[in-house]
């Protein structure tokens, strides 16, 4: 579209997006060198909200470390509350009972709806769309309020335990899910005759912000962004975990690669989401929801255990060293993010600047996770 | 798929690599490098379609490295750990640094490889493999902020995560705050 | 009339500015209102009854907050711009006839002085963004530039295209020619007319730099494009400017094409009709912006010089065949 090396002999300025902007979904700043709208060069700065979990990790035990998950993703909490146990059942050998596994994707699931839904409305808040953001946020709401019954938080969830869960459902809780689905379903038409068929939208984002599959690939993304490559992976289906081989979903894929791919990625997972969770409810059995034999100080045996999820935005990746006693030797936290948003220096080249913050959007970004 | 896998590595790596229990570590293949093979192997998983999850370092200040030689495939049940790896160490312990890069592949059977890469704690340095995998620019960026190992040849080692003028690596055990 | 003319200039004028006042102020609210219930919600309702009263609010609050004028700004550009903005606007008042006899000056050129004094208003956007030395303000300020300078062109056809109808300039007079019910309205005049008058409206909306061609202010590429660095009034004039120029817009819009205060069924008095237009046409505005998303720099320039252009050009043409032919064919048959 434009001559980049001509581009870069003529006068150019640096563009200080962020670390306070309202494209920025929280801290992040991005540091533009702009030729008139042209977007030169990019550079993200992280760490405005770096608090260090990983030490955190190495000065608390295991059990404590719990809460500190549901504040790396708070969008998407229970997926990283769902890694964490995972992985310490896995070096422990610990069995989860069935109805626990089955609630656990219950409510991941439940989130990754509340996720996307807030992603769709503050995706298009970004492209200038204000209203279908007050439409998510109360769709959102049903969810929070379900997952409030049974977890008892809205945002920073801390529900999953090393064998189970803090606490069973109701019946109220399994009414309320049926409801809002049934809610969500009819209410889905209304979203896409909103927004997905508009015609500013469609512009706005098809052929905007295309990445090769080769290049998800050398950078490490994951998720959404991915799967709107062309690329059939889903941590979830190439390597099951919990109840998910039990269930039939599909991993929407879209091959065209452009922002537009990643929005209908994410909204076609919001049905399947419904579809896994309707699912989840039928075959709820009944049961214990923690593992009886559960020692009270957990002590790996020594060790690195890896464990990835498939998070609201992607794998969601822990790595733990223990060294056999009850605090982690030390904990890596892989966040998808991270390397989703590694790409956008190179993927903005070149881009108008409505455009790159179209294709950051898609990028669905959240930005303590990123720094962690 | 593995085994090829494992037939190419065999030419670049001295130490025998090692198949784990998936099920019990999460990843398939255990492959430890010395740091001039780090690219090599990059190269290799690069060439075969497998993506860079993760970089990230372990200090082990005072320990001898855990490891899984031998002794871990034969014990899973049981304890596991570190008590082999002393052997094929030798000698005084010295203090190491490590640097684990996880890959995964997104087509085909389902493999992850965790290749580690051992250093002296005195004097972590290695090459980068961000020329290779532009995505491991930031991790190699991260692992430095944190345990302050060097990338040579990265473009950009300056603080990621941390304060722009951080010159401490919260992340050694040595670190007092 | 009882005022001597002098007098009676000074009294409408006076109660332009009032009218101005009193619309930035409640139509923000009606705008929050508008977007409170597209969006589910009810909007202000705590201040006073249905929050009438948060516009006071609001007023009282800008008016209290200090003009803060940051270093390293042009300072009197920086000063001067809201009123390049705001003062134009209340000009353009002078010509707009209300009802038949409630226009503060009925001047033979209205219609062009109105678009004279619209253009001056993007000096208002341009100075403003330069002179806040804010690299966000700037590029707003050119992207306000190109896009002002691209739909005054169909605007400007467009009326072009309504003057050969109605020959002549005068507002007071085109209204006046619509009058006898709907059918007369100038929108109805031939069959060309309806997309002209679509085209006067998006026109309209991009002058004014509404959603979904807000670009100038796009606020979550440009923070709020042009007027960044501004506080308190400084803001708040801009902002006056804005709705003053929606209402000039829309009023322009009715006059021209939706018979102006002429009233279809011969009750109330012609002002009221008259306004009663006006914000219908404000309120479908609001419904635009609360709907859809925001075009970019590229996809905007290219509705004009694509679409829109050709488009008004060709009506243009049409009608002067419509006006020139027609009576010939007519005349020999």
């Amino acid at each position: 579209m434009n001559d980049l090396a001509r581009s870069q002999n003529q006068e150019t300025f640096v563009l200080n997006l962020g670390p306070q902007h309202p494209a920025t979904h929280g801290v992040l700043r991005v540091k533009l060198t702009m030729d008139g709208e042209y977007v030169v060069h990019a550079e993200p700065v992280l760490g405005y909200v770096h608090r260090m979990h990983e030490k955190m990790g190495e000065n608390r035990t295991w059990a404590q470390f719990m809460p500190n998950t549901a504040r790396l993703d708070y969008l998407g909490a229970l997926s990283y509350n769902h890694g964490y146990v995972k992985v310490v059942e896995q070096a422990m050998g610990i069995e989860v009972p069935e109805r626990a596994e089955y609630l656990r994707v219950i409510t991941v699931e439940l989130n990754r709806i509340a996720s996307h839904l807030l992603w769709y409305g503050a995706f298009v808040l970004d492209l200038g769309g204000f209203t279908p953001l007050l439409y998510a946020f109360d769709d959102r709401e049903h969810v929070l309020d379900l997952l409030e019954s049974v977890t008892g938080s809205r945002l920073t969830f801390c529900y999953f335990r090393f064998g189970g869960l803090y606490n069973d459902v109701d019946d109220n809780f399994v009414g309320g899910a049926r409801a809002f689905i049934k809610r969500l379903r009819r209410r889905l038409p209304d979203y896409h005759n909103l927004v997905t068929k508009n015609i500013i939208l469609i512009k706005r984002l098809k052929d905007v912000g295309v990445l090769s599959a080769e290049m998800c690939r050398k950078y490490g993304a994951t998720g959404p962004v991915l799967r709107g490559s062309g690329v059939d992976y889903d941590v979830r289906r190439n390597e099951p975990y919990s109840v998910y081989p039990e269930l039939d979903f599909e991993v929407p894929v879209y091959g065209e690669g452009d922002s537009m791919a990643r929005y209908m990625v994410r909204m076609d997972e919001i049905e399947q989401c419904m579809r896994i969770v309707e699912q989840a409810l039928d075959k709820l059995p009944e049961g214990p929801v923690v593992a009886e034999k559960v020692p009270k100080i957990l002590k790996p045996p020594p060790g690195d255990y890896y464990s990835a999820v498939e998070a609201a935005r992607g794998t969601f990746g822990i790595r733990i060293v223990s060294d056999g006693t009850n605090t982690p030797y030390r904990m890596k936290l892989r966040s998808p993010t991270f390397s989703n948003l590694s790409l956008f220096g190179e993927a903005s080249r070149g881009m108008l600047l409505p455009d790159a913050l179209a294709l950051m959007g898609s990028l669905d970004l959240v930005i303590p996770e990123i720094d962690r | 798929m593995l085994d090829e896998l494992k037939n190419e590595f065999a030419s670049l790596v001295p130490v025998p690599l090692i198949e784990t229990d998936y099920r019990f570590k999460g990843y398939h293949l255990d492959v430890e490098v010395g740091p001039d093979q780090v690219v090599a192997a990059a190269e290799l998983l690069d060439r075969r379609g497998f993506f860079l999850e993760a970089i990230t370092g372990v200090d082990w200040l005072g320990k001898a490295p855990l490891s899984n030689q031998p002794e871990v495939e034969a014990g899973e049940a049981g304890e596991g750990g570190g008590a082999g790896k002393a052997e094929a160490a030798t000698a005084p312990p010295t203090d190491k640094m490590e640097v684990v890069y996880d890959y995964n592949r997104t087509v085909g059977e389902l493999c992850r490889v965790a290749v580690r890469c051992r250093l002296d704690r005195a004097n972590p340095e290695l090459p980068t493999v961000s020329r290779l995998i532009p995505g491991a620019n930031w991790h190699e960026r991260e692992t430095h902020d944190f345990f302050g190992i060097i990338f040579s040849g990265h473009p950009d080692l300056s603080p990621l995560l941390l304060p722009e003028d951080a010159d401490f690596h919260p992340l050694r055990k040595d670190f007092k705050a | 009339m009882i005022l001597s003319e002098p007098w009676r200039l000074l009294v409408f004028v006076a109660g332009i500015i009032a009218f101005i006042a009193l619309n930035a102020a409640y139509l923000v609210w009606l705008e929050r209102k508008v977007a409170g219930h597209i969006q589910r919600r009810i909007g202000p309702k705590e201040v006073g009854p249905f929050g009438l009263l948060q516009p006071l609010a609001d007023g009282i609050k800008l008016m209290s907050k200090q003009l803060l004028v940051p270093k390293g700004v042009d300072p009197l550009l920086f000063k001067v711009a809201p009123l390049l903005v705001l003062v134009p606007a209340v000009m353009s008042f002078v010509t707009i006839p209300f009802s038949e006899k409630l226009v503060a000056r009925n001047i033979d050129i209205g219609l062009l002085m109105i678009f004279a004094f619209a253009s001056v208003n993007v000096m208002g956007l341009l100075l403003g963004g330069w002179g806040s030395n804010n690299k966000y303000a700037v590029i707003s300020a050119a992207r306000a530039v190109s896009q002002n300078v691209a739909y005054e062109i169909p605007m400007l056809i467009t009326v072009v295209t309504m003057i050969m109808l109605t020959h002549t300039m005068n507002l007071n007079e085109i209204v006046i020619q619509q009058a006898g019910g709907v059918w007369n309205w100038h929108i109805f005049a031939n069959p060309l007319m309806p997309i002209a008058f679509l085209i006067f409206f998006i026109c309209s909306l991009a002058e004014t730099n509404r959603a979904p061609f807000d670009l100038g202010e796009a606020e979550s590429e440009l923070i709020a494009g042009f007027h960044t660095e501004y506080s308190g009034m400084g803001f708040g004039v801009f902002f006056m400017g804005e709705y003053a120029n929606i209402i000039i817009g829309c009023g322009l819009a009715t006059i021209l094409f939706l018979g102006g205060w002429q009233c279809p069924f011969g009750i109330l008095p012609g002002w009221w009709w008259f306004l009663a237009k006006v914000y219908f046409l404000i309120f479908c505005v609001m419904w635009i912006r609360w709907t859809y998303p925001r075009t970019t720099l590229w996809g905007l320039l290219n509705l004009s010089w694509k679409i829109l252009i050709p488009f008004s050009l060709l009506i243009l043409l049409l009608t002067g065949a419509m006006i020139k032919v027609w009576p010939l064919i007519t005349g020999a048959s």
